[in-house]
């Protein structure tokens, strides 16, 4: 045996032991009906052919590795971010245990979340009882505050509905009367987790604004000089909130962040588990009907939400993930117009040192090809950004981008003579941005980490940017909003050409002549 | 413009819902009512006497097509008939696959996000059959119809339907608004059927709103594709779905949380009328010939 007690061997090299490579060999030999090595190799230089894109292209019934995540998804990352709120998910419990360990993954931190537990009988008789009981459960084990709930596909294909459960469990005990218990219908084959967002923001924004579910009476918007701020789902959520706040402390400017999660994933180590931390306070919820005006970071995360907001008399202002110098402009220049508040002498130089930076670093980001894939607003904002390095997003791809967004994205590109001969892509997956790195090859890919797959059929290098970031730590730390997180996307980005252009010269005698120390 | 009102049909298949709901808002239309129909059948023939013809393209259907919800837009979907009645249907699977339930929620939902009811004084919801799953229920739930109607006949089976649906919309009833508006007794001419579907009505703690006479002059009209408002204005029969539509636009307001009984109430009240003979305990579930009694033609 390779392995002993005395030497263990970690699996990278465990596996590599003759012992293992004979087992893996007999059984691709014996199991795995292999087909002969030239052939493999024949039809894989044929998926990186015009023609095998244009039959991909052509492909109508079958979605492969879709770069987009559920609604119930979205609706716990809303819901985590008002105080002491537990996400209450509506059917069968594998479903929560799903977005609990993605965002474990993502944040490295434990997400709380319980669900209703439905099984066969609850989809033959509806699931009350089990709302009944879990709200009672909930309330009980973990003493939330509020309890916001969602539904997943199984109880929205039998029609369960939130509305009439919550009140017959109030009736019945589970919680008092006058807890709060926002909901909204989630259901997973519709839309992604942006639109899961979108619809538990509402949720909580009509509850506590529109008379708590009857059990209070409607508020009155009483104006004043507050400013709502919704980040949208958002990978970078930790550090993109504080960096917000920050901004907004350095203008004195009052604002709410409506759904702050920043704290809750990323609660210190000290000895005492926080089982919620941070977030929107329920009074803050319900007084934010005040403020003059809101924010949404992210159009597409808020359809739905915002034009709530304005029908209670405010003003809302949709950005699109803004990132890098004139996306941070029009977010500042929003707040500034909306306050009366001028940016901050502070803001002003950060400014500065991102169009230093930018200069600095210009000659090396110029005229380089970047695909990109991610959510709609995420897209926007990085093609923005690189439009402003002066670098060409040759290919854009949303699979949870529709037409709207696909116009917005060619329009914003044609305002860029870096953007020609770029192409957005609606509605598509990853299987179609790999036909599209073979045959409009670009330098490098931006994504998310699923995207290493496409980085080792491609050969493209790629750039983590987005979420879920699964294989590397602690980027959900960084800003990339505002002038500090435009600097981090930078970085980010040069790290990457570096790295390349040191991995292209490396071979001694060969290719050193520019394994320069100074880049 | 006063309050959107809504309403909804239910009752059990065949028994001429879609007829009679037709001709009612054809004759509220006549009103001057603005009308929108929701037709919540897979079969898609809620609109077929206003359209003159079966909807091709039901919200269902061209969503598949197109291959998701989102990508519709509302004029793709809303047809307008007679009396510029919008007429809308959301279609569904064929039998025996898929769930034609979801295919109802999904339907309201696009047509509510889309503004289909901005503009109109009633939407009326069509839909088949008994409240057999939550999809079914969508209609009743809060913030959807006010008022349902239940098109029942004499017959037991169409009164029993009634009292199930009764019971659904009492479950919805005391968390929302929803309310029965009453019972349409579609005359079938069985025995007594007027005061069944009166007595019927007061078990169920609602009222019979109208009692629509059978005449044939329906089925000439339905044979093209018509409603009788259109077909023969001024035929007694339209006249009567005239003074239904008189009434369910003057019965706002006035429905009830209903009231439903047991099968065995439900026989007693046959019994009652004398439609069934009380039968002694002991010959349940025995043959005619064990009984001794010779078989009845």
């Amino acid at each position: 045996m390779p392995q002993n007690a005395d030497n263990v061997l970690d699996h990278f090299n465990l596996f590599r032991q003759p012992e293992y490579k004979e087992m893996f060999e007999n059984k691709k030999k014996n199991f795995e009906n292999p087909i002969a090595d030239a052939e493999l190799e024949r039809v894989r230089e044929w998926t990186k052919t015009e023609e095998y894109r244009e039959k991909n292209f052509a492909r109508e019934a079958l979605t492969v590795n879709p770069a987009k995540a559920c609604q119930p998804l979205g609706a716990v990352f809303a819901a985590v971010g008002f105080e002491s709120t537990i996400p209450f998910v509506h059917g069968s419990q594998g479903c929560v245990a799903y977005y609990r360990s993605h965002f474990s993954r993502h944040f490295k931190e434990p997400t709380s979340c319980v669900s209703s537990s439905m099984t066969e009988d609850a989809a033959v008789f509806g699931g009350l009882n089990n709302m009944i009981d879990g709200l009672a459960n909930t309330y009980n084990m973990y003493k939330p505050k509020m309890i916001a709930v969602s539904t997943t596909c199984m109880a929205e294909v039998i029609g369960d509905d939130l509305n009439a459960f919550i009140k017959t469990s109030k009736e019945k005990g589970s919680v008092p009367q006058e807890f709060d218990v926002p909901f909204a219908h989630t259901p997973a084959f519709v839309g992604s987790h942006i639109t899961g967002y979108d619809n538990v923001m509402k949720g909580v924004i009509e509850h506590f604004w529109d008379g708590k579910a009857g059990t209070a009476p409607k508020l009155e918007r009483v104006p004043n000089e507050k400013i709502n701020f919704l980040g949208g789902f958002d990978g970078y959520t930790v550090g993109n909130l504080r960096e917000v706040k920050r901004i907004f402390n350095s203008m004195g400017v009052e604002y709410t962040i409506l759904g702050d999660n920043s704290d809750v994933w990323d609660t210190p180590t000290d000895g005492e588990f926080r089982m919620y931390d941070g977030g929107t306070t329920l009074e803050e919820a319900a007084n934010a009907i005040h403020a003059k005006a809101t924010i949404s970071m992210q159009q597409y995360c808020t359809e739905k939400t915002l034009p709530v907001i304005a029908a209670h008399g405010q003003e809302t202002v949709a950005l699109n993930h803004p990132i890098g110098v004139k996306g941070t402009d029009e977010f500042l220049m929003a707040i500034s117009r909306i306050s009366g508040k001028p940016v901050s002498a502070e803001l002003t130089k950060e400014r500065g040192r991102l169009v230093d930076a930018m200069a600095d670093s210009a000659a090396h980001i110029h005229g380089k090809k970047f695909a990109i894939y991610g959510d709609p607003d995420l897209c926007l904002g990085l093609t923005s950004f690189l439009l402003e390095l002066g670098a060409e997003p040759t290919t854009i791809l949303s699979t949870n981008g529709g037409k709207a967004w696909q116009e917005k994205t060619e329009k914003l590109l044609a305002s860029s003579p870096f953007g020609k001969n770029c192409h957005v892509y609606a509605g598509k997956d990853l299987w179609h941005m790999r036909s599209l790195l073979f045959t409009d090859p670009v330098d490098f890919l931006i994504g998310n980490t699923y995207g290493k797959y496409l980085e080792r059929d491609t050969g493209t290098p790629l750039i983590r940017i987005g979420f879920p970031i699964f294989d590397r730590h602690h980027y959900h730390r960084y800003p990339v909003w505002g002038y500090q997180g435009g600097m981090n996307v930078l970085v980010w980005i040069l790290d990457k050409i570096f790295d390349e252009i040191d991995r292209n010269t490396n071979v001694v005698a060969k290719s050193d002549y520019s394994f320069d120390i100074i880049r | 413009m006063a309050a959107l009102r809504q309403i909804a049909f239910y009752g059990k298949g065949g028994i001429g819902k879609s007829t009679t709901s037709q001709n009612t808002l054809a004759a509220l239309a006549e009103m001057g009512q603005k009308i929108l129909i929701v037709g919540c059948d897979p079969k898609a023939d809620s609109t077929r006497l206003i359209l003159h013809q079966k909807a091709q393209d039901t919200i269902l259907s061209l969503a598949a097509e197109a291959g998701s919800v989102e990508d519709l837009e509302l004029e793709d979907v809303m047809k307008v008939g007679f009396n510029d009645i919008r007429c809308v249907e959301s279609g569904g699977p064929e039998p025996g696959v898929g769930c034609a339930g979801r295919g109802v929620i999904t339907s309201i939902n696009f047509l509510e996000e889309n503004g289909a009811y901005e503009g109109v004084d009633y939407v009326s919801y069509d839909v088949l059959g008994d409240v057999v799953c939550g999809g079914f229920a969508m209609p009743i739930r809060e913030n959807k119809a006010q008022e349902i109607y239940i098109v029942m006949s004499g017959e037991m089976m169409a009164m029993y339907a009634a009292n199930n649906i009764s019971k659904g919309i009492l479950k919805y009833a005391n968390s929302g608004g929803v309310r029965l508006g009453g019972l349409v007794c579609n005359e079938r001419q069985t025995d007594k059927e007027y005061e069944l579907a009166e007595s019927l009505a007061g078990k169920l703690g609602t009222k019979l709103i109208y009692f629509v006479p059978r005449d044939n002059i329906v089925q000439h009209a339905e044979l093209r594709r018509m409603t009788c408002i259109e077909f023969a204005p001024e035929s007694k029969q339209a006249e009567h779905y005239r003074n239904l539509a008189t009434k369910i636009h003057a019965n706002v307001g006035n429905g009830t949380i209903p009231t439903p009984i047991t099968m065995d109430e439900l026989e007693d009240l046959l019994m009652e009328h004398g439609i069934m003979k009380a039968v002694d305990e002991s010959e349940i579930g025995k043959k005619a010939s064990e009984l001794g009694l010779t078989a009845v033609a």
